[in-house]
């Protein structure tokens, strides 16, 4: 099987499940890695070193920028002369675009979020989840090539070997930019919850610290933010210690606590850490939904009966704004931090 | 300005979905309009606002899919259009993006077509950047805000690494993200025109377009594996005892 994985990137900061897609085509075939960007050297050279059969660059100035039509283009024109049976991407903003755009210009398919993939004769059988994890499908795609976003940390990432290296292939760009790229910000922090391994959540209840005062002269809503903040600094802790990412219930995004690229459930990210720490969240069905990949999940709430308790491997009945901090300290201690 | 928000409706986030003989069986939960497309229309709304103009909500599904068309109405939409086709029961993302390409060139004189970044049920996300593609317009997806201005919209795309700026020319395809703000509840007045409305239903055959083929097929439907947790509870004398306890724990179970 002849698979292309594009390896997506960020100002040449690659998104790790790009190498966990090389992983995977590695184990059905040829892979043959695939980037767009412009000074594209350095990611051309960890392609090799994770492993793929060739790199296939198309490096220009005009592609500095990702944007959707252009880089959808480039990726059609070069499937269409090389015939790939697969086409494998990391699960982002930009890969969704580009899986969807190509498979119009293919007339294929394409399947996202995919955690399972096996080759059964000649059929790809890509297995997904569906209704934000509350159901598994598996699909076949009549269409070739069969276009695959997978979903990050469902398959395991080879290891990088500085050994391995080649020459690169340069493929023609395509320059048909029909939107223009006016700059960025990172305003709302920037966070990949779908990459994390381990998440620190924050529910409503983090403006509701007792004991704390807010300065004088707020009102009543100012003083509500203001207690909020100082709540989610008490989760950002501990996030920190463990060198892992923060993010929040539906509830807390809402009530303005929190940027909604945070926001962990159903109507958020889906997100499948190896440790998911829910503080303050009593788990409605929507955010269970959303850590169901989670591989443990400790939670603390005042509430004993709180739902978030039935899918948690250890749980705390208490006052978050004692027990956050208590944890990040003894962490901090065992972790030699 | 002429703007259309797709909608989808789909059973409601608090559904208990299950695999029932391969097919996804919600129970008597209600099918409501998509979460995600409340905020397509809200977006299109603030564009009105802003602009002038008409929105016109759109919907592919079955008869009763005109209950979320109502929903859109009752928001503020000006009109609603559902596309019905005993064909269209199986559409893959692709087939659907290929309707509403038709169903928007039939329109006509479309400035803007605003989208949800994905709907509930299937959740890829794809339709949005396909239905640009097929009418070759400009895809400018999950607008975190939305200015038009002189024939032009530039919007804040919200993406992993945080906030990109993009513009193009009219006419283009959005697709929102929440940040684009609060869905705006239904008006009295507002609900009272919709119960009134009277919704056209349009068949393949008036759009000019024969049944997508469908490319792709679910060949197997399951519930996901059940989580064997059983929960231990941490208890102890000061949260300190307690958080040593279940660092403890943590680390014994070798995650980090």
């Amino acid at each position: 099987m002849k698979t292309f994985v594009y390896i997506d990137h960020f100002k040449g900061e690659v998104q790790s499940a790009s190498w966990e897609a090389l992983g995977l085509a590695r184990t059905l075939g040829t892979a043959s890695a695939v980037i767009f960007g412009s000074g594209m050297d350095a990611v051309a050279k960890a392609a090799f070193e994770y492993g793929a059969d060739e790199v296939l660059v198309a490096d220009d100035a005009a592609l500095t920028d990702y944007r959707a039509e252009p880089y959808a283009s480039t990726l059609s024109a070069l499937a269409s002369s090389q015939s790939p049976d697969l086409i494998l991407f990391p699960t982002t903003a930009r890969t969704r675009e580009l899986a969807a755009m190509a498979a119009i210009d293919l007339n294929t398919g394409a399947l996202t979020d995919v955690n399972g993939l096996e080759v059964n004769g000649n059929e790809i059988v890509a297995t997904r989840p569906i209704y934000e994890g509350k159901l598994v499908e598996k699909t076949v795609c009549s269409g070739k090539p069969v276009l695959a976003t997978i979903r990050g940390r469902a398959f395991s990432k080879p290891e990088e070997d500085a050994s391995k290296s080649g020459t690169a292939t340069k493929v023609e760009a395509k320059l048909d930019a029909i939107t223009t790229v006016e700059g960025y910000s990172t305003s709302e922090s920037a966070v990949n919850l779908g990459n994390a391994g381990i998440i620190v959540s924050g529910g409503r209840g983090v403006s509701n610290n007792p004991s704390l005062q807010p300065p004088a002269g707020m009102d009543e809503k100012q003083a509500e933010m203001w207690r909020a903040q100082q709540g989610f600094a008490l989760i950002s802790d501990l996030a920190n210690v463990l060198g892992g990412a923060v993010g929040a219930s539906r509830a807390a995004v809402d009530a303005g606590y929190i940027p909604y690229a945070s926001q962990v459930g159903q109507t958020g990210k889906v997100v499948a850490p190896d440790l998911y720490i829910a503080c303050g969240i009593s788990g409605a069905i929507q955010h269970l939904a959303g850590i169901r990949a989670a591989k443990m999940v400790v939670a603390i709430n005042k509430d004993a009966d709180a739902p978030i308790f039935k899918v948690a491997r250890y749980g705390v009945v208490g006052d978050l704004f004692q027990i956050v901090p208590a944890l990040t300290e003894a962490f901090r201690k065992k972790l030699g931090k | 300005m002429k703007i259309i928000a797709c909608i989808k409706q789909v059973p409601d986030t608090e559904a208990k979905v299950r695999a029932e003989g391969g097919k996804v069986s919600w129970g008597d939960a209600p099918l409501v309009i998509n979460p995600f497309d409340e905020y397509a229309v809200e977006g299109a709304l603030q564009q009105k606002e802003a602009q002038g103009g008409t929105v016109t909500a759109l919907c592919i599904g079955p008869e009763s899919a005109k209950e979320a068309l109502k929903h859109a109405l009752a928001m503020g939409a000006d009109d609603a259009i559902l596309v019905s086709d005993a064909a269209l029961e199986n559409l893959d993302t692709q087939g659907a993006a290929r309707v509403l390409a038709a169903a928007i060139q039939k329109i006509g004189g479309v400035d803007i077509v605003v989208f949800g970044r994905q709907t509930l049920d299937n959740g890829a996300g794809l339709t949005p950047a396909q239905t640009a593609r097929i009418l070759g317009w400009p895809m400018l997806g999950l607008a975190g805000q939305i200015k038009v201005q002189d024939g032009s919209v530039s919007v804040d795309r919200v993406i992993e690494e945080g906030r990109q700026a993009v513009s193009a020319k009219l006419p283009a395809v959005i697709s929102v993200v929440q940040s684009i703000g609060e869905p705006r509840y239904p008006s009295f007045m507002g609900i009272r025109k919709a119960s009134k409305a009277t919704i056209p239903v349009w068949s393949l055959s008036e759009l000019g377009v024969s049944a997508p083929e469908m490319i792709v097929k679910r060949t197997e439907l399951m519930s996901p594996p059940a989580r064997e947790t059983k929960v231990e509870m941490i208890t102890g004398d000061s949260p300190a005892e307690i958080a040593e306890k279940l660092v403890d724990k943590i680390l014994a179970e070798k995650v980090l």
